[in-house]
């Protein structure tokens, strides 16, 4: 019975889409690909505001979260969601993003608590490889 | 000893109770003591297992029947199950996306389970999630199992009241339904009743209930549209009515007392796992597993060392 969970997932991960566009395809492709590298993925759906974001990221305890970003909305939208965050005392949960955002800004978001960005179409391998080492780092909570 | 995660659990910490769940699930022993100190705040709550083909819309009836009791002041708790992956030990929940509509509210708490190995449609931590959602005071716990259609048998013997699911038009609808499935049933849910045949599966069904021996309790069907909320209030008043025949009728009681035989059972089963799996790791055992292998010695010997070991322990 627990040929799986005697070693568990490798972590619990939020996959998160803000903003307006209903076009899902990139977190979908990474939200299959996490889950085939070992990581239970919890798949919200488009149109997520800041705090949907946050309180799913309570309630599911999840170690890390990737936003899908198009909008171009990242810089007001990102500010909102790390609030949300730190309001529920969330601040050590890994945040990175995926989508399109200008190399201009990406020195604010870093400082705001981005961890990393990855362009539409970089290969998913890139952004598990990431996320182990990040989590690697954090101490993740086996299992 | 005092757990100070169960004392801020106690004190509708929404993070600690979040927190507590991933220990609860990963079988550590600090899961374990604040459950101990949980478990005398538990058995309030009314526990509806909801199960069903894929795609039957047990998410979105759920969420529609969240928003009923919500609308009536009581608290609600979720826990849906997938499954997980085979091959790489991930699982991808996606339950959530039907449940949006419940965010912004404080009085619904949801989480998403990989089954991690167990079969029977739940995890194997569910029963406790659901034991920590009644300490922190939901009302109501919802429980959506994976979505296998056949041997959901688990939810049953988990539950209070048992919902499944069915959907008209799926063609081998009442013969898929007839293995197992419909026994479990207390409540029988038509969703999609949009959908054309609906009235055919309901008056199927009925003949099917019929056949079965009478019990006290009649099956009732109720056909609903979750994604339009209809049929949903008189869903609320099936499961309130099924509730207040298991309490008239004594099944309440014996129900739980099944419940937590079935509980003691498992987690004896758990512990002497782990012991034998600790047992087995030592030297000595590996080279009497090659003398069965090589026919010097019979594997039942060699078991009956193993038990006498272990009980030895004590
Ligand atoms: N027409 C119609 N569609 C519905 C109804 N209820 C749910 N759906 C749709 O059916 C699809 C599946 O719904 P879910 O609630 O995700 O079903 P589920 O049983 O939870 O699915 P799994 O968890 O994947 O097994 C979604 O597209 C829903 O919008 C209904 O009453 N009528
Ligand atoms: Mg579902």
């Amino acid at each position: 019975m627990r040929e799986v969970s005697a070693t568990g997932p490798k972590g619990r991960v939020l996959i998160a889409k803000p903003g307006l566009d209903g076009h899902d395809r990139g977190a979908k492709v990474i939200a299959r690909a996490l889950r085939d590298a070992g990581y239970e993925v919890i798949y919200t759906g488009i149109r997520q505001t800041p705090e949907m974001i946050a309180e799913a990221a309570l309630q599911e305890d999840v170690d890390a979260i990737g936003l899908s970003i198009l909008s171009g909305a990242h810089m007001t939208l990102f500010p909102r969601i790390m609030d949300a965050l730190h309001q529920r005392g969330l601040e050590d949960v890994v945040v990175w993003a995926g989508g399109i955002i200008p190399d201009e800004d990406i020195p604010r978001l870093r400082v705001l608590g981005l961890q990393a960005v990855f362009r539409p179409g970089s290969p998913t391998g890139e952004t598990i490889a990431f996320l182990e080492q990040a989590l690697g780092r954090r101490g993740v909570r086996a299992g | 000893m005092s757990s100070a995660i169960a004392e801020a659990v106690r004190g509708g910490d929404r993070r600690a109770l979040a927190r507590l769940m991933s220990l609860v699930e990963q079988g550590t022993a600090e899961g374990r003591a604040a459950l101990r100190q949980l478990f005398p705040h538990t058995g309030r709550a009314h526990v509806v297992g909801v199960t069903g083909p894929p795609g039957s819309g047990k998410s979105t009836l759920v969420k529609a029947l969240a928003l009923a009791y919500r609308a009536q002041g009581k608290t609600v708790g979720i826990v849906a199950v997938d499954p997980t992956s085979p091959f790489s030990g991930g699982a991808l929940l996606g339950d959530r996306i039907r449940m949006q509509e419940l965010h912004a509210d404080p009085g619904v708490f949801v989480r998403s389970m990989a089954t991690r190995g167990s079969m029977g449609g739940l995890a194997r931590s569910t029963i406790e999630v659901v034991h920590l959602l009644d300490a922190f005071g939901k009302e109501v716990v919802f429980v959506e199992t994976v979505g296998v259609g056949q041997d959901e048998v688990d939810i049953a013997r988990a539950a209070d009241t048992t919902l499944v699911v069915g959907v008209p038009g799926l063609g081998d609808d009442v013969q898929a339904l007839k293995a197992g499935v419909l026994e479990i049933a207390d409540v029988f849910v038509i969703n999609k009743a949009d959908r054309e045949n609906a009235n055919q599966l309901a008056a199927e069904l009925t003949m099917l209930l019929s056949l079965s021996e009478p019990r006290a309790w009649q099956v009732p069907i109720v056909q609903t549209v979750a994604t339009e909320g209809r049929g949903i209030d008189q869903l609320v008043e099936a499961i309130a009515r099924h509730r207040a025949y298991l309490e008239q009728s004594g099944h309440w009681r014996v129900r739980r007392a099944d419940q937590a035989r079935r509980q003691v059972v498992a987690i004896v089963e758990d512990r002497l796992k782990e012991q034998l799996e600790r047992l087995l790791a030592q030297e000595g055992w590996v080279s009497r597993f090659d003398q069965v292998a090589e026919r010097t010695q019979d594997p039942y010997a060699v078991a009956e060392a193993v038990v006498a070991r272990l009980l030895a322990r004590g």
